[in-house]
């Protein structure tokens, strides 16, 4: 078994333990390339099935090119997709010129916490990384939220030998990384393996491309001539910019990230 | 591409401010593994708090730590030698992060162990020793950083050196290397120190690529425990990971505890990428077997005559991390591999201070952070392995209430292990506690029962009718009262056993199983006393009381005797 085999067979024990444990369980999918991989891992990890629903927090703000491939992955792979957006929010008039932090916790935050309480999520699948940012590195395989979908990240129960926290009160749910362990260059490399179809925002166009995806508004393109995995994966040996430094919330604040995913942010 | 290249996971532990952030910062930094944004980033903090930059600030993530100047959490970040890549697991050294620090340990599988030149060992650093021990983490590096502190002397570094090597010896940790550093200054990171030329070894960087990675799991008989029973379609698929071993199709497998012998059919796939007919250890894969038994998550897939231990009863040594102490006697929940089942701790045997190993026997409790060698009852025979045989399936978590509270690996069996006395005759047994003695302790202000070494009774032997703090008469017959056997006592020899239901009375005194007198004198009595017994559905209640008030008495055969503390007889088993 080398690296990638290694990886891939961990996130296959971890949605396993997810599907096993967990009553209602459902993916958060953001069209990206993270949780796209974590598409193909749990096609593979269920033998071509997708036994829950993947979810998709719509702002309304997406580049307009990740719906189109949204809605042709969907339908190809034949899955239960919840698009969910916050309307209330929207039709108030909520955007990023209200300031990038408010907007991404009413149309991202709560959004995601209206699909949970709708739904009755017990479980939610999600593609984060450790190494895309302070406070994802400090997350664990299961990570608890309570009813407001806050997390208590001061006070995470200990995580050892792939047994993982299964067991929470009512009105709390689980979040579940299967690919927290993976880094950028693991995610690029095992798309080249695996041959994963993906958006093809991030392959440079007129000398720019998208290494991170989010909304339109808030989220920038790098200088590149990437056009192929190959090409991105020798970049990135050679990068020394952040994976998120093109998204403009994590900008924001020396805590940004922080504050935000405390109070049940992605 | 990364995927050909190897990945080494090492944990960073040591007393709080002995310099880990530092270590890992500098490692971080003379890799060149930082993001121009972090650096940049933790330049602005500093910035704002108006503090000089500091390598370890490059860790420190969180508000509370910049707060507090901690690690709260384990962190986890990679670099790259010419060797291969590192991810470095930075475990908190604060003694109330202790969960944290083995959470990050549980998944590495090298050590750096750093102790300050100046203060010398701390309690962290013994505690964290022990732990890597538990955890069977062989590979350790003692990195003794702030040389700088004590003027590069070779003679402090040899004398700090005798003293943890005999600490970790007498644990089983064999460190491999010890290095005089200077994270601070950079000394013996990349390059040899200039300032301490009588070091002879490698300084950091090349020496970490000198840690060889474990092998041979594909080599260990085969142990796949069941994860999940798929059937989506056509198939029924057993999903799981390979622990260790290999899987081919058309072995005869064993599937155990519940001893169902099948044939593997088939190693299921999705794309064709994933197309094999052998499996070897690490990897999740799903089988089809010849036989369509009813399988569950949970049983171990084995050869046949490789299988692993089946019992329900084994040694072990924990720690515990609970808010609430570990108590000998309450119910936990128990995972090893994928198998979830209630347990007990049935005996405390030992619990260790980890910091100087001095040990309590046969204690009640095992209190947050402490190290213990336990005997665990498990509800069910449940399939494992010693640790020492197999760390995969030799390990396991225990879970007091919502969360993981302690984690221990299997040290053996029990010989024939029995937590109390027992009368055993006709077919039947009977636990007993009236053989054992009960004491007021001055000091607790307490009832204790000091356990004798358990005793089993067998038909004809004399039983222990007179003991320190008890006098039984000769002939007597003892129920339990809420089980379902009686046993007959004559001329202080075992006679016989028989099933309460067939159970008269026979005119000799009657006492219950704890050594309380039954207050019954003829037959009528035991007929009433069985129907009070029987309309009791609380044991906490008043009609429970009432019952005891009425029919019991513990002092009739009994005495007890007060003393100052109890003394310590503890069971004499051996880990």
């Amino acid at each position: 078994m080398d690296h990638l085999d290694r990886l891939e067979a961990q996130s296959i024990f971890i949605l396993r333990e997810a599907y096993k444990k967990f009553g209602k369980l459902g993916m958060l999918w953001s069209i990206g390339k993270d949780s796209t991989v974590l598409l193909w891992l749990a096609k593979k990890a269920f033998f071509g099935h997708c036994p829950f629903p993947f979810i998709h927090v719509d702002t309304k703000y997406k580049i307009p090119a990740m719906i189109d491939f949204r809605d042709k992955v969907a339908k190809q792979y034949n899955l239960e997709l919840i698009v969910h957006a916050n309307e209330e929010a929207l039709q108030a008039g909520m955007g990023p010129e209200k300031g990038r932090l408010i907007c991404c916790k009413a149309l991202k935050t709560d959004g995601l916490q209206q699909v949970v309480a709708k739904y009755e999520f017990e479980g939610l699948i999600l593609g984060i990384r450790r190494d895309e940012e302070g406070s994802r590195s400090k997350e664990r395989v299961f990570s608890e939220r309570n009813k407001d979908s806050e997390w208590d990240y001061t006070n995470q129960p200990p995580e050892l030998w792939n047994q993982f926290k299964t067991d929470f009160p009512p009105g709390n749910h689980i979040r579940v990384h299967p690919i927290l362990h993976w880094n950028e260059i693991d995610i690029w490399s095992y798309i080249g393996r695996e041959n994963i179809p993906l958006v093809d925002l991030y392959f440079a166009k007129n000398g720019k491309r998208y290494r991170s995806l989010g909304c339109a508004p808030c989220t920038g393109q790098i200088d590149s001539t990437a056009t192929t995995v190959a090409d991105i994966i020798e970049e990135l040996k050679n990068t020394k910019q952040g994976e998120r430094a093109g998204r403009a919330q994590d900008q924001e604040d020396s805590y940004a990230m922080q504050k935000l995913r405390k109070d049940g942010y992605m | 591409m990364s995927g050909e290249r190897e990945v080494l996971n090492i944990v960073v532990v040591g007393h709080v401010d002995h310099g880990k952030s530092t270590v890992i910062g500098r490692l971080l930094y003379d890799t060149k593994s930082l993001p121009e944004g972090a650096i940049e980033r933790v330049k602005r903090i500093a910035r704002e708090k108006g503090k000089p930059f500091e390598y370890a600030y490059l860790l420190d993530a969180f508000e509370e730590e910049q707060k507090q100047g901690i690690t709260i959490d384990t962190t986890q970040l990679q670099f790259r030698t010419e060797k291969r890549d590192y991810v470095i697991i930075d475990a908190p050294g604060h003694k109330e992060f202790l969960k944290n620090m083995i959470s990050g340990a549980a998944s590495a599988e090298a050590a750096l162990l750093i102790i300050d030149a100046n203060e010398g060992i701390q309690e962290q650093s013994k505690r964290h020793g022990y732990i890597l021990s538990l955890l069977g983490i062989q590979k350790a590096y003692v990195l003794i950083n702030k040389m700088d502190l004590i003027d590069y002397s070779e003679a402090k570094f040899t004398e700090i050196k005798q003293e943890m090597n005999e600490f970790l010896h007498s644990l089983h940790v064999f460190p491999l290397k010890y290095i005089p550093i200077s994270a601070f200054f950079g000394e013996n990171i990349v390059s040899p120190s200039a300032k301490m030329p009588w070091y002879q070894g490698e300084p950091i960087l090349k020496a970490i690529d000198l840690f060889e990675k474990d092998t041979g799991l594909a080599t260990k008989p085969l142990r796949f425990p069941i994860q999940d029973v798929y059937k989506f379609d056509n198939r029924r698929i057993i999903a799981g990971r390979v622990e260790s071993g290999r899987l081919q199709v058309g072995d005869e497998i064993l599937i155990s505890p519940s001893n169902k012998l099948t044939r593997v059919k088939t190693i299921e796939y999705w794309t064709e990428l994933d197309k094999t007919t052998a499996v070897d250890a690490g990897m999740s894969v799903g089988i089809t077997v010849a036989d369509e038994f009813f399988n569950k998550r949970g049983e171990f897939i084995v050869h046949p005559g490789q299988e692993s231990l089946v019992a329900d009863t084994f040694k072990a040594n924990i720690f515990w991390m609970g808010k609430k102490a570990l108590v000998k006697g309450q119910e936990y929940k128990l995972k090893l591999a994928t198998q979830e089942e209630e347990c007990e701790v049935c005996s405390i045997v030992k619990v260790i201070d980890a910091t100087t190993l001095a040990t309590v026997e046969n204690a009640g409790q095992v209190k947050t952070n402490d190290v213990a060698e336990v005997i665990i009852k498990i509800k069910k025979q449940i399939c494992f392995d010693e640790f020492k045989n197999n760390q995969l399936t030799g390990r396991f978590v225990i879970v007091d209430g919502y969360d993981v509270c302690g984690g221990g690996i299997v040290s053996g069996l029990v010989e024939q292990w029995q937590a109390v006395s027992k009368l055993v005759g006709n077919g039947l047994d009977l636990a007993v506690n009236c053989f054992d003695n009960y004491f007021y302790v001055l000091s607790e202000a307490n009832v204790r029962k000091q356990e004798a070494r358990p005793y089993a009774f067998s038909l004809g032997d004399v039983v222990a009718v007179a003991g320190q703090t008890y006098q039984y008469p000769e002939d007597f017959d003892i129920v339990d009262i809420q089980g379902k056997v009686a046993a007959r006592v004559r001329k202080a020899r075992l006679v016989s056993l028989v099933r309460l239901a067939a159970y008269d009375y026979a005119g000799v005194p009657v006492i219950e199983t704890n050594g309380c007198y039954v207050k019954i004198a003829t037959q009528e009595h035991f007929t009433q006393l069985l129907a009070e017994l029987a309309a009791i559905d609380d044991w906490s209640g008043k009609q429970a009381a009432r019952f005891i008030s009425r029919w019991l008495d513990f002092t009739k055969y009994r005495t007890m005797p007060v003393v100052t503390q109890i003394g310590v007889t503890g069971a004499d088993y051996q880990i």
